[in-house]
Parts: C-alpha cells; sequence; structure tokens
C-alpha cells in the first residue's frame, strides 16, 4: 500500500523549483487539459475519480464543482482553502513547504474546469514563508507560460494570487473565509445562498482545501478511474495524514485509503508504535474537532472488526462508537495523558476562536471551558459531567456555522467514553491533580463484541 | 479581541512599503482594493515596531480609501495583530492539546520564570514579549513557539536558553512580510 500521488516526488532535492519540478512531470495535467479537454471534460474525470474533499468534510469534489452557478458576464473564482488551522493537522503546510508547484499546478488544471479566470490561495497568515515559497513559484509558473493570459495559445487566462490571513481558526470555515478575503472580520454567512451560487464579491465561488486541488494533478494526469482504482469503496485514492501526539515517528504520510488503522498506528512505515514502550490510551482520528475514542475502539470497530484508514470505516458505529477522518489530523495519546485536561484544552481552543455571531457557540464553549477546568483543577461536581453534556447537546446544530458542532463533538465523545475518568476527578479531586487517571476499562459489551 | 487603544505617534509606511501595499491592491477587481488589508496592516504593523497603533491603522484607512472603522474592526478580529506595544521579539508559543502533551505548558512555564513576566507582559529592558498562541500547525513538531515569520520547533529548555541569549546579542533574525 505504498503507492504515491502527491508526495512521490516530494523529497526531490529542488522540487521545489519550476526546472525540476518540470523535469519530474510538472505542468502535464495542464498541458492535457487545456489542449484535449473541455473544461467539463475535466470536471466529468473529476468526478469518475470519486475524489472526496481533504479539508475535512469529505464531500464529493466533481459534484461540488458541477453545483457551480455559472451566469452569463459574470466571473467565478476558485479558491484554495490553506488556512489549515485544525489542532493536529500540518499536512497542507508539508505539502506547500515541500513541492509548491503541485498545488500550482492542480490551481491552474482546476481554475480552468471551472472557467475562473481569477484565483487565491487563501493561506493562514503564520505561515508567512510559505507565502513567499508560494509566490515565488507562482511568479516562476508565469515566467514559463503557465499563468497570464492565452496560456498554451489556447485563449484561456488565469491569474493567480496569494492572499495571507492573520490569525482567526474560523477563516478555514469556507464563507468565513471569503469574508476574510474580502478584507471583513471571519464571520460565517448564513447560508443559503451558497459560494457556488454566491461566494466571493457574490460571484459564484468553489472552495476546495490545498490537498484536493493537489489530488487534480494525478487525476487529469492517469484518468480518474485509475485514481479511483487506489483505496476501498467510496475512499478513493490517496490522503495525506499528519501523525503526531505520543508516538515514535510522528509526521505528514502519504497513504492509500484502507490501510489499517492498526498498520498506520504500529508499523515502521508510519508511526511506528507508541513512544517509550507507553500503551495505546486514546485517539483522535481528524483533527481535534472529531469524536475521540478510547484505546479499545481504535483498531477494532464495535463488532470487533479491522477499522480502516478510511471515511466509511472510521466512521463506523456513528457518534456512539465511531468517529472521522476529517482533515486527517491523527492524534495519539499514551497511557499518561488526562482526558479532562485535554478536553479542556480543546474547549478553550474553540471558545477562543468563536467569532462570536451565534450565543450557543459564543457562551456554551465559554461555559465549556469553565466547567472543564473546574473538573480538571478538582473543584468539580458530579453533576458538572452532565451538565457540560447538556451545554454540548444545546449547541450542537443550532449554530450559523459547524465551529458551533466541532465544539460540542470532543466534549460528547469525552463524556461517553471516559466519564469513569471525570468522576474520579470529582471524587479524588487532590490525586487527579498529581497522577492521571490511565487507561479506563474496556467495558463488557465490547469485549463480548 | 481586544480594544483599540489611542495612544501611538504618527505613523506613515516608508515609501517602499506603500509601493508594495499599492501592488498589492492591484491583486483584487477594481473597487475591491479593501481585500489587500490583511496584508497592509502585517506591513504596517511591522514598520511600527510590531503593533498597530491609531494612526497606523488610520494610515492603513487612507492608503485603502476606506474608513477607519473598517480597519479597526478587522485588526480587533485577527490573533495575529498586537494592538498594543510589544518587546523586541514577540515569542508566540502553541499551547494547544497536541503541543500541551509534547510539555508546552511546562515550558511556557520556564520561560516566563526565566525572563521574570507573564502571558501578555514585556520585559522592562523591551526585548521580550510572552505570548499563548492556539495550534499554528507544528504538531507533529512539538513543542514550538513563533517569532516574527519563523517557526522554532522540537524546543527544549536548552534551546529556549540558547535563542534568548542569540536575541540579547542581537543575532536573530525574524524574517519580514515585505518582498525583498
Ligand atoms: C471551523 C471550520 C474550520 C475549517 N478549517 C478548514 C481548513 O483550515 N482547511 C480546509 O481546507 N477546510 C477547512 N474547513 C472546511 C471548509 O469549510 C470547506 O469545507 C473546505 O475547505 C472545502 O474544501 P474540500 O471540499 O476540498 O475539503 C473548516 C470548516 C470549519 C467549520
Ligand atoms: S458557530 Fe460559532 S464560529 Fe460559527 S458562526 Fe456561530 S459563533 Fe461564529
Ligand atoms: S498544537 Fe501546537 S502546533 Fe499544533
Amino acid at each position: 500500500m505504498g503507492r504515491k500521488l502527491l508526495l512521490e516526488h516530494a523529497h526531490v532535492e529542488g522540487i521545489d523549483s519550476y526546472e525540476v519540478y518540470r523535469k519530474h512531470g510538472g505542468y502535464r495535467s495542464v498541458e492535457k487539459a487545456l489542449k484535449n479537454m473541455t473544461p467539463d471534460e475535466v470536471v466529468e474525470e473529476v468526478k469518475k475519480s470519486g475524489l472526496r474533499g481533504r479539508g475535512g468534510a469529505g464531500f464529493p469534489t466533481g459534484l461540488k464543482w458541477s453545483f457551480l452557478a455559472k451566469p452569463e458576464g459574470v466571473p467565478r473564482y476558485l479558491l484554495c482553502n490553506a488556512d489549515e488551522s485544525e489542532p493536529g493537522t500540518f499536512k497542507d503546510r508539508f505539502l506547500m513547504e515541500k513541492i509548491p508547484h503541485l498545488l500550482i499546478e492542480g490551481m491552474i488544471t482546476s481554475s480552468y474546469a471551472l472557467g475562473a479566470n481569477t484565483s487565491y490561495i487563501y493561506i493562514r497568515g503564520e505561515y508567512s514563508w510559505i507565502v513567499k515559497i508560494l509566490e515565488k513559484a507562482i511568479a516562476e509558473a508565469y515566467a514559463a507560460g503557465w499563468l497570464g493570459k492565452n496560456i498554451l495559445g489556447k485563449g484561456y487566462d488565469l491569474d493567480l494570487y496569494v492572499n495571507p490571513g492573520a490569525g482567526a481558526y474560523i477563516c478555514g470555515e469556507e464563507t468565513a473565509l471569503i469574508e476574510s478575503l474580502e478584507g471583513k472580520r471571519g464571520n460565517p454567512r448564513i447560508k443559503p445562498p451558497f459560494p457556488a451560487v454566491k461566494g466571493l464579491w457574490q460571484c459564484p465561488t468553489v472552495v476546495n482545501n490545498v490537498e484536493t486541488i493537489a489530488a487534480v494533478v494525478p487525476i487529469i494526469n492517469d484518468g480518474g478511474e485509475e485514481y479511483a482504482k487506489l483505496g476501498i469503496g467510496k475512499s478513493t485514492g490517496t490522503k495525506l495524514i499528519s501523525a503526531c501526539g505520543n508516538i515514535n515517528k510522528p509526521g505528514v504520510y502519504e497513504i492509500e485509503l484502507g490501510v489499517t488503522v492498526e498498520q498506520f498506528l504500529y508499523s515502521d512505515e508510519w508511526c511506528g508504535g507508541i513512544k517509550n514502550g507507553k500503551q495505546l490510551k486514546a485517539l483522535v482520528a481528524g483533527g481535534s474537532s472529531v469524536p475521540i475514542l478510547p484505546h479499545f475502539l481504535v483498531t477494532k470497530n464495535i463488532r470487533g472488526e479491522q477499522r480502516l484508514m478510511t471515511y466509511e470505516s472510521l466512521a463506523d458505529g456513528g457518534f456512539e462508537s465511531g468517529t472521522m477522518l476529517g482533515s486527517g489530523g491523527f492524534i495519539v495519546y499514551d497511557e499518561d495523558q488526562c482526558i479532562v485536561r485535554n478536553t479542556w484544552n480543546f474547549t478553550r481552543f474553540y471558545h477562543h476562536e468563536s467569532c462570536g455571531q451565534c450565543s450557543p457557540c459564543r457562551e456554551g464553549t465559554g461555559w465549556m471551558e469553565h466547567v472543564l477546568w473546574r473538573l480538571e483543577n478538582g473543584q468539580g461536581k458530579m453533576s458538572d459531567i452532565d451538565l457540560l453534556a447538556d451545554v454540548a447537546k444545546k449547541i450542537e446544530g443550532n449554530t450559523i456555522c459547524p465551529l458551533g458542532d466541532a465544539a460540542a463533538w470532543p466534549v460528547n465523545s469525552a463524556i461517553r467514553h471516559f466519564r469513569e475518568e471525570f468522576e474520579w476527578h470529582v471524587r479524588e479531586p487532590k490525586t487527579c491533580m498529581e497522577r492521571n487517571y490511565g487507561l479506563v476499562k474496556e467495558p463488557e459489551m465490547y469485549v463480548q463484541g | 479581541m481586544h480594544a483599540v487603544t489611542s495612544n501611538g505617534t504618527p505613523f506613515k509606511f516608508s515609501d517602499a512599503a506603500l509601493a508594495e501595499v499599492q501592488g498589492l491592491m492591484k491583486k483584487y477587481p477594481d473597487d475591491r482594493q479593501k481585500s489587500a488589508i490583511l496584508r497592509a496592516l502585517h506591513i504596517a504593523q511591522e514598520e511600527n515596531q510590531g503593533w498597530l497603533s491609531v494612526p497606523a491603522m488610520d494610515h492603513v484607512a487612507e492608503v485603502l480609501s476606506i474608513t477607519p472603522i473598517e480597519v479597526y474592526e478587522v485588526a480587533s478580529f485577527y490573533s495575529m495583530y498586537n494592538l498594543e506595544p510589544v518587546g523586541r521579539y514577540v515569542l508566540e508559543f502553541c499551547h494547544t492539546g497536541p503541543c500541551a502533551i509534547e510539555g508546552a505548558e511546562q515550558l511556557i512555564e520556564y520561560t516566563k520564570l526565566k525572563l521574570g513576566i507573564g502571558k501578555n507582559q514585556t520585559t522592562a529592558d523591551g526585548l521580550f514579549t510572552i505570548k499563548e498562541v492556539e495550534c499554528l500547525g507544528a504538531c507533529g513538531y512539538a513543542p514550538m513557539m513563533q517569532v516574527g515569520q519563523y517557526y522554532h520547533e522540537h524546543l527544549t529548555e536548552e534551546k529556549i536558553d540558547r535563542f534568548i541569549n542569540d536575541c540579547r546579542a542581537g543575532k536573530i533574525d525574524k524574517g519580514t512580510w515585505k518582498m525583498h
């Protein structure tokens, strides 16, 4: 399962330069698309590939592209979402740093497919050195004739710009990203209208993640059907996973979807197992927003079957016993980590990042942070645990954008799977300040599977 | 989100920065030059000792032909903008989950004690400010901090000691938002 489509050449010396990138087959997808394919044929190929959005939601990319409104005389925009701020996620950074031309190439081919003549890469402001890497690559692409007027003499014009943000997780949400790109606060918009109809400057707009756009390159080079041969079922192709936490080999890995979680976590090809000979306690499989899994649900689902690194297998069991692939931010916790503390930490993050437009999110995240702080610091009451679950429930589904849900899920799932650890914090307020609870016991029903 | 403070000396972009900001405005359609605001503010902050004073924000409004309130609204929303004076080196430590489980909190405590300041405070010599920020996309290389344009990863107490010494000796390059 070692096939690489995006990072195949990432370690080639000088691949960040145009010449080396081109020598390794770079910009073929632009040639192929502009010379031999209509824009609709490019969209069709992406549909056939089964590619799903790599930003977190996993929505089929070809289908999303086909929703783009095309009113006469109105410009359309493609925006690349390089805001990458979900805790645990650092894959887009790796791709842009190592092989920036892959993103530029993907932007050109994708912009052609959508009929966009101006496209922007919205990148988080903290990645300021990557802004320069991308702008250098863009300048090289202009100089070589891949950007600008009448590309390849085919009458297609495209300008591509980088727009840095300035520190706000919420700007990764696509309508907040659009607001920010318009030079405003990153407040998500109420939908509908969807960006596909009214997005940037009220024009039809597609927003796609860095990795999604990059994947368009091999899809056009080799064909959508070839791409779809990789992976399992509706999880086609490869996925970048950024692995971190208590593992031997943190880093960014490109895997074929369908590798088992066990292989990914323990094999030396990838995470290399838990650090310092410790035991696995919990996993957050797809960035801080997805439900946390206790050790006994990580490598196997509730029926005792192998769990795979696919959208479907990670979600198996729903929120009761499953999680989500999300952004691919794979955070591993060993037996010494405290779930209450981690949940407090994540909740503080969401409270800090809430844009403040909806009261359930603005107030609810603050309340959850407060109650979790109390529990973590040995000042909690038993009733706090249900209070927390109740606040989380009241946020979920009651907000303008999914940040509210993203804040509720880590709390819900931590209480669901680690309730005894929360209760221990109330029962043993002194002990919980000095040491951690350790592994939660596997409930009977799971053992019998 | 923080309040806008009113002190600060008069501010104008340097000629090079002004030319750059005017170039940025051309990346957006006619009448959409407001979109250049985020980067214009980054550059203004850099030319104003690391923070955005009211005169600096007013100047950005003038250059972009928008109202000052539009600039204040934006400047107060995004965490990379400092609305109060800061030290020469702003140590921005990530304290989010993945960094926390790799010892970020202890390291931040260590640095605070070493410098004798708390979060959002500046040392008396005006050299250092400590900030605690959320995940910077370096979780696999934790713990980490950002100073200026650069990330410092796999931090240890020894690395912090060395870094602080290098700052005191004026050896640390913070990078620049300007193109060249
Ligand atoms: C709070 C929040 C933060 C998000 N952050 C990001 C992000 O940093 N990068 C990203 O690609 N998508 C992010 N998303 C998802 C985007 O809204 C959007 O679904 C995605 O960019 C679509 O691209 P894709 O279809 O290629 O995945 C975020 C969503 C929410 C609700
Ligand atoms: S859910 Fe939170 S972040 Fe999203 S719009 Fe509402 S207040 Fe803002
Ligand atoms: S948690 Fe510190 S960089 Fe991601």
